[in-house]
């Protein structure tokens, strides 16, 4: 091409201020000097431009040749201004990013996450095996009467079975609730069956040691259907149990008394060392408590049970002292929320 | 109730081992709560007879003994007071191991040998008791091991009896139960009658036959009483938990727990006249066996003669008419109670005795001549004595009756879904000791003396099920209707409030929901407080009217344990008295905040929470509801909180009806002094009823048209509350108004003395085309001439 070329730039031949143009593009270090040299290259006023207007003066024939030529050197320069400012360009974020950059092992800001308290906790779960099945949560009163807490259970005064309940009284009919038992005695008194409900809540006893609490936590459940057997017990308490600790545990069903109920119950748990630990009570509805509560108990039967709340946190969760549950230590309690 | 195993063997004796036994009885319902050897572990201890004792050379309190075990004759060197010669003791010979792992070896005390030791009971571990070593009887045979003397490898069962079991407070019971286990035969208890060889009767009226329909007396004459328990005696008392004292209250022990019969003795001495079983007269008075004084009331039955009260009938004897070592005859008295009229009685003198636990639970109706007999015979055995004939009073009527029950087969197999084979429902209950009559549909059976918890269909079945096992009955899984439960999107679930409080930071509190009368007081004075009859302690004596005392309680702990940044909630029953003395139990949520805003760290200063804050919180919790423009603020004085620093909140109701739903604020100053509280605390209380209330949202098209904002500048007398214009601006704004936003408060330099400004911005947009500019400047106007006619506000240039 060199020998074909007779264009010349400011008495340059062509190809040599090309050259001499592109060493100027690669040793700029700055955008705006690469900028005015776009402009003094290839602008309107440029030696590339002004040359171009003289091709008209050539012959004919070296017309396409010699526009040829000058489109290349253009093009050779273009090529150059673009990949340096490129460079240029991704030079100046890499700074950047790296001016930017932080400590990311600082801790975020704003408010720290609080917690429940174990004892709800544990009652959502609870809850939440039983309404899966079917059971919906119903509620009553704490502070109870003698009919709703004792009589309408079976437990008529003097009964031995009154002796397990230390009571706190506020006078001689009106009590706080020993159990959550009468929430189901109220739910029997205003519906009738199917009943399916589960009765968490706080219940009192007058007793206060290492292993009781003058309050504590109950959850207690009512099934009352047509056919309802010792089976159907024995399944759903089985299927609790496994759900709740998530082992598939030894569970042992042990006669026992409680005059709400008859057969009546109490399940151990074998959480695989051996030792059965005493978690819940339960048993078949006893027929003069629905007849009481004006259920026909020809008609219908049903089971009842109930666990004491703190007690499956602390065989849950590995608490070893029940008074710690009502300190509301934040250390305590931040550490099982 | 304690009991010895080999004494239980001796009745029915299954091929089990300890372990088995243990769980056979408490899957039966007879839980066996613990289990103890009946001795300490020990070997090579056996009976020695002490040949003679000399004073030690070289010590006061020693002994030298010469102790035979029957082939070889040994020194011993004794420092028991009671060795002597004649004694027959346990005698631990060279290598016997005592409890403890403490081997007898040859010693040397103060210079004389000896070889061996002889033992007390607290060394073998078989008591408590160290007054000396062991005395065994003249006839027990030296050389002979102590433990198969003793019969000493036995275990201690405690049993944990439900109290409808009464029939098991016994040998006999729990033998009966053992045997319908295992189908094995019981060996029953001998009954001797035994002839009188004088002709002495007391006299017995039975004034209150409800109460007492049976009772026996018998006049023993003669009795040696300084005669010694025999030794198998003492021992199976001991593994009973009783305590050996003389052989006549030793005698009446063991018939209890042999049959289950509880008996008592009077020293015929201090009877005068007859016998009357009664009720006390107000106020009489007794003082126990134990010391105790009672002033009695006119419900507490009792034995008395015809000067004084003998005994608490059922519960416990009289000093005054006890046995003591100088009694020479007797009255036995042997009674059935009325499991009512003592139910409770014990307990209300703060007394419950082997004999009120079975009495108020129970005891067989036609035990009581058998057990007369019984402890006539051992008494005579033991003590020597002249026994009369028995009188017994008795009120047929008054005894209780058994009705048959019927068992219906096919309710049975409903219950336990599963259809059991007759004969073996039939032998169950037969083993029981029920007599079975099978109907064909149905077994109809008679309940037993001893049996005092079947009277319906269902205890048979609970008896058959246990009998049978409740580990072997069918397992199902639960069937349900399938039933969608209706969950109410317009109401918030607790749950959905605890977790947007947890997440703002917030810990959940659980507090006695009975607390200290003095911060009932201090927080809430207009509201006096429910009383406990009973409470546990006066910090827990009153119902609390207000969740906060509890959470400020809880704040205290927690500052007393260096954590000053509290931030708790608690929801939960506050207890108000109505003015018709009924009781409101309404459900709370109430939260406290204290110390820094934020956990100390890098990002920010560590800033003290405000008022700002919690209300904050609260808000957040209004918005859950959708419809907080129902919500108000009101300024109103509640003692517990800072008069300028809080707000009674109302709640819109949808009949136009405005409810006070609770308050916000800090907590007053003076309260904080006085509880000794530090820092600043702010806190909230709302019904859970209010902050549950909400609205299924309601969509409104989002328009397509621009939003103009026009900000305003303005100068307020300080005292006005801003809300009440920004209020003002919501209603004068026109129906395009789509907020307005608070960006500035401010006061101090720059603005006039009792002034603040603010800066507001109101945005507008309209549903369907672009609001102009003329329709924007007549609502701002309209505003801003609202604010100065009604607010005295000026406009800020």
């Amino acid at each position: 091409m060199d020998n074909l070329s007779s264009l010349t730039v400011e008495g340059q031949p062509l190809q040599e201020w090309v050259n001499q143009a592109l060493v100027k593009v690669t040793q700029t270090s700055d955008s705006q000097t690469l900028d005015q040299l776009r402009v003094n290259y290839l602008g309107k006023k440029s030696d590339l431009t002004s040359l171009l207007k003289t091709l008209g003066k050539l012959p004919a024939e070296e017309r396409p040749k010699a526009g040829d030529e000058i489109n290349q050197a253009k093009q050779q320069i273009q090529t150059a201004l673009n990949a340096r400012k490129e460079a240029l360009d991704s030079a100046a974020l890499n700074a950047r990013l790296a001016a930017e950059s932080i400590d990311i092992t600082l801790p975020g800001r704003g408010q720290a996450i609080g917690g429940l308290h174990p004892v709800t906790r544990t009652i959502n779960r609870i809850e939440d095996f039983f309404s899966s099945i079917g059971f919906t949560v119903a509620e009553g009163p704490e502070v109870e009467d003698n009919y709703h807490n004792f009589e309408a259970l079976n437990i008529p005064a003097h009964h031995p079975a009154r002796a397990m309940h230390d009571t706190f009284y506020f006078n001689a009919d009106t009590l706080l609730r020993t159990h959550t038992s009468p929430v189901q005695v109220r739910e029997m008194e205003n519906k009738q069956p199917p009943i399916r409900i589960i009765c968490p809540g706080r219940v009192y006893r007058c007793d206060s040691d290492m292993t009781h609490s003058p309050m504590f936590h109950q959850v207690e459940g009512l099934l009352i259907d047509e056919n309802i057997s010792f089976a159907d017990l024995k399944g759903i308490l089985q299927q609790f149990l496994r759900a709740f600790f998530e082992q598939d545990l030894k569970v042992r069903f042990r006669p026992s008394y409680f005059p709400f109920t008859e057969p009546s119950i109490e399940v151990d748990v074998d959480r695989g060392d051996g030792r059965w630990l005493e978690v819940l009570g339960c048993g078949m509805v006893h027929p003069r408590v629905l007849e009481m509560s004006g259920i026909d108990p020809e008609k219908y039967t049903g089971f009842a049970f109930g666990m004491g709340v703190e007690r499956f946190a602390m065989l849950r969760y590995g608490v070893d002292d029940l008074r710690q549950f009502f300190d509301n230590d934040i250390k305590f309690l931040s550490q099982l929320s | 109730m304690k009991f010895s195993e080999n004494w239980l063997r001796e009745w029915v004796n299954p091929a089990l081992d300890s372990d088995s036994l243990d769980e056979q009885l408490s899957l039966a319902g007879l839980e066996i709560d613990g289990r103890e050897a009946a001795a300490g572990d020990f070997t090579g201890v056996v009976i020695g007879e002490i040949l003679s004792a000399e004073p030690h050379p070289n010590a006061d309190k020693l002994q030298v003994c010469s102790v035979t075990d029957g082939t070889e004759t040994v020194t011993v060197v004794c420092g028991a007071p009671n060795a002597r010669a004649g004694l027959k003791t346990a005698f631990a010979r060279i290598g016997a191991v005592l409890p403890g792992n403490f081997k007898i070896k040859k010693a040397k005390l103060r210079d004389v040998e000896s070889f061996g030791m002889l033992s007390s009971e607290q060394e073998l571990g078989l008591s408590e008791s160290h007054d000396g070593i062991m005395e065994l009887p003249a006839n027990a045979p030296v050389g002979k091991d102590i433990r198969d003397y003793l019969q000493l490898d036995d275990q201690i069962f405690d049993v944990d009896l439900t109290p409808n079991r009464s029939d098991c407070l016994s040998i006999v019971g729990l033998a009966r139960e053992l045997g319908v286990l295992n189908k094995m035969s019981v060996t029953q208890p001998v009954f001797n009658h035994i002839a009188a060889t004088i002709d002495d009767q007391p006299k017995i009226t039975l004034e209150a036959p409800i109460a007492c329909p049976r009772y026996l007396g018998r006049i023993i004459r003669d009795v040696n009483i300084q005669a010694t328990t025999p030794l198998w005696m003492q021992e199976k008392l001991r593994r009973g938990g009783i305590r050996s004292l003389d052989p006549v209250v030793d005698i009446t022990n063991y018939v209890m727990l042999e049959l289950g019969q509880p008996l008592h003795a009077f020293d015929l001495a201090n009877i005068s006249g007859g016998i009357t079983v009664r009720f006390a007269k107000e106020s009489e008075a007794l003082t126990l066996l134990n010391g105790t004084a009672l002033t009695l009331k006119s419900d507490n039955l009792v034995i008395a003669d015809e000067q004084k009260i003998l005994a608490l009938a059922g519960i416990m004897g009289g000093e005054a008419s006890g046995c003591n070592e100088i009694t020479q005859d007797l009255m036995l008295e042997v009674a059935y109670f009325d499991p009512l009229s003592l139910a409770g009685k014990a307990r209300g003198y703060g007394l419950h005795t082997d004999a009120s636990h079975r009495f108020e639970r129970g005891v067989d109706f036609k035990l009581q001549e058998r057990a007369m007999e019984r402890a006539t015979e051992l008494l005579l055995e033991i003590t020597g004595g002249k026994p009369g004939p028995i009188t017994e009073a008795v009120s047929e009527e008054n005894l209780p009756v058994r009705q048959p029950v019927t068992l219906r087969k096919a309710r049975l197999e409903q219950l336990l879904a599963i259809r059991l084979d007759d004969a073996e429902v039939n032998d169950i209950l037969t083993r029981l000791g029920l007599e079975v009559t099978d109907t064909g549909a149905a077994w109809v059976a008679q309940v037993p003396s001893y049996r005092f918890d079947i009277s319906i269909e269902e205890d048979l079945i609970e008896e058959v099920a246990r009998i049978y096992g409740y580990g072997n009955l069918p397992v199902k899984a639960p069937m349900a209707n399938l039933i969608i439960q209706s969950h109410p999107e317009g109401k918030i679930n607790p749950r959905k409030i605890r977790e947007l409080l947890i997440s703002r930071g917030y810990q959940e509190a659980i507090t006695y929901s009975f607390i200290d009368p003095k911060w009932s007081l201090i927080f809430d004075p207009n509201n006096e407080p429910l009383a406990l009859a009973n409470p546990i302690s006066t910090e827990l004596s009153v119902m609390r009217t207000s969740l906060l005392p509890g959470l400020a309680k809880a704040l205290s702990h927690n500052q007393k344990r260096q954590q000053p940044r509290v931030r708790l909630f608690e929801t939960g029953l506050r207890f108000i008295k109505q003015a018709d003395q009924s009781l409101e139990q309404e459900p709370m949520l109430a939260g406290l905040i204290s110390g820094s805003r934020f956990q100390e760290g890098w990002a920010s200063k560590t800033e003290e929470v405000d008022f700002y804050d919690i209300k904050g919180d609260l808000e957040a919790l209004i918005d859950l509801g959708n419809q907080s423009e129902r919500w108000q603020f009101r300024v109103a004085s509640n003692p517990a909180l800072h008069p300028g620093q809080s707000a009674e909140i109302f709640y819109l109701q949808d009949d136009g009806s405005l409810v006070a739903a609770g308050w916000i604020g800090a907590l007053h100053p003076q309260l904080m002094k006085s509880l000794d509280l530090r820092g600043k605390v702010f806190v909230f209380e709302v019904t859970l009823a209010s902050i549950t209330q909400g609205q299924v949202p309601n969509f409104k098209a989002v328009s397509r048209f621009p939003e103009m904002r026009r900000d305003l500048a303005l100068v307020i007398d300080v005292e006005l509350p801003i809300g009440q214009l920004l209020q003002e601006a919501r209603i004068q704004g026109g129906e395009w108004l789509q907020k307005v936003t608070l960006f500035d408060v401010y006061q101090g330099k720059g603005v006039e003395e009792g002034k603040k400004s603010l800066a507001l911005g109101l945005t507008w947009q309209h549903p369907s085309r672009t609001l102009t500019d003329e329709e924007i400047n007549t609502q701002i106007n309209q505003v801003v001439t609202a604010f100065s006619q009604g607010y005295a506000a000026e406009l800020r240039s």
